[in-house]
């Protein structure tokens, strides 16, 4: 359960990567749009605004419709569920200070062998 | 198990996993290509520890850093953030420390409620793995460290992605 929460939060954070797709997500706060709007209003190809809208739907953030021709898009209503949030903080929290911990940690090799040469000789 | 395969978007190639294994623990593995005396020396010695604890891409640093990491000694970490006018302070008592493999300390900040935290240091061929328990009094004290909001005290970080969910309508309303 934690698992299957923890991955839809990845896809809410991925679509969240892009800032096409927060553009999106705030034009949609401020009302619905079909896709051709939404290209225009971003400069895109169809296609290219499709892409995005349907990673955001995927992720939950947006639901689309389509009435005749014209698929209509808006917010999803999923929101962030505080568990997945949180756990995603923290992972990057943990995920920021490895990454400082490598740099350590290669910095004390480079030490340890050069002064692994010096006791040899 | 293939959420630990996730891409992950803040540290390029690097392999960190967490998860919430039961209802009062988390684990979080990473593993370092390193023998696990260097890994646990970076833990263990408050010069190294300071250097790394407080990732400045979080906007946090360290005000003090006080750590005697042996059985038995305590540690306290204040740290500052622009958002925060108070220090926050991190500290606690290391309850096992065997080099090289483990390190077991409480996070008292938090009362009763805080959790225990073990290390254990895995070395493999050269390389360690690092597998991390925060293990918490009970499902109830997780809950609400998670209701609080807070990260180990860093939850204000990511205020900016809780606020443009919250203007979208997506977060909470």
């Amino acid at each position: 359960m934690v698992q299957y929460s923890t991955a839809r939060f990845n896809s809410s954070f991925a679509a969240l990567s892009d800032a096409t797709r927060r553009g999106v997500l705030e034009q949609l706060g401020r009302g619905n749009a079909s896709i051709t709007d939404l290209a225009e209003k971003f400069h895109m190809t169809l296609t290219g605004m499709k892409k995005h809208v349907s990673v955001l739907e995927q992720a939950g953030l947006v639901t689309t419709e389509k009435v005749g021709r014209i698929r209509t898009c808006k917010l999803g209503l999923r929101r962030l569920e505080e568990e997945a949030a949180w756990i995603e903080r923290y992972r990057q929290l943990w995920a920021a200070r490895f990454d400082e911990l490598d740099k350590i940690v290669e910095e004390l090799k480079r030490k340890e062998k050069i002064d692994g040469r010096r006791k040899t000789k | 198990m293939d959420a630990g395969r996730q891409s992950d978007s803040t540290s390029g190639n690097n392999r960190i996993t967490v998860e919430r294994k039961s209802d009062r623990e988390l684990v979080v593995t990473r593993s370092f290509n390193a023998p696990a005396r260097i890994v646990f020396e970076a833990w263990t010695k408050p010069e190294l520890l300071k250097r790394w604890w407080a990732p400045k891409s979080f906007g946090i640093s360290f005000l003090s850093c006080e750590a005697d990491v042996r059985t038995g000694g305590t540690y306290r970490f204040e740290f500052g953030h622009p958002a925060s006018e108070q220090p926050m302070a991190f500290f606690g008592r290391y309850i096992e420390v065997t080099p090289h493999s483990r390190l077991v300390w409480t996070n008292e900040e938090g009362g009763e409620d805080g959790s225990v935290t073990t290390v254990i240091f895995e070395e493999r061929g050269g390389e360690t793995l690092v597998v991390m328990r925060d293990l918490y009094p009970s499902k109830e004290a997780l809950d609400a460290a998670i209701a609080s909001g807070s990260t180990s005290g860093f939850g204000e970080a990511f205020g900016q992605l809780d606020e443009l969910l919250v203007t979208l309508g997506v977060g909470r309303s």
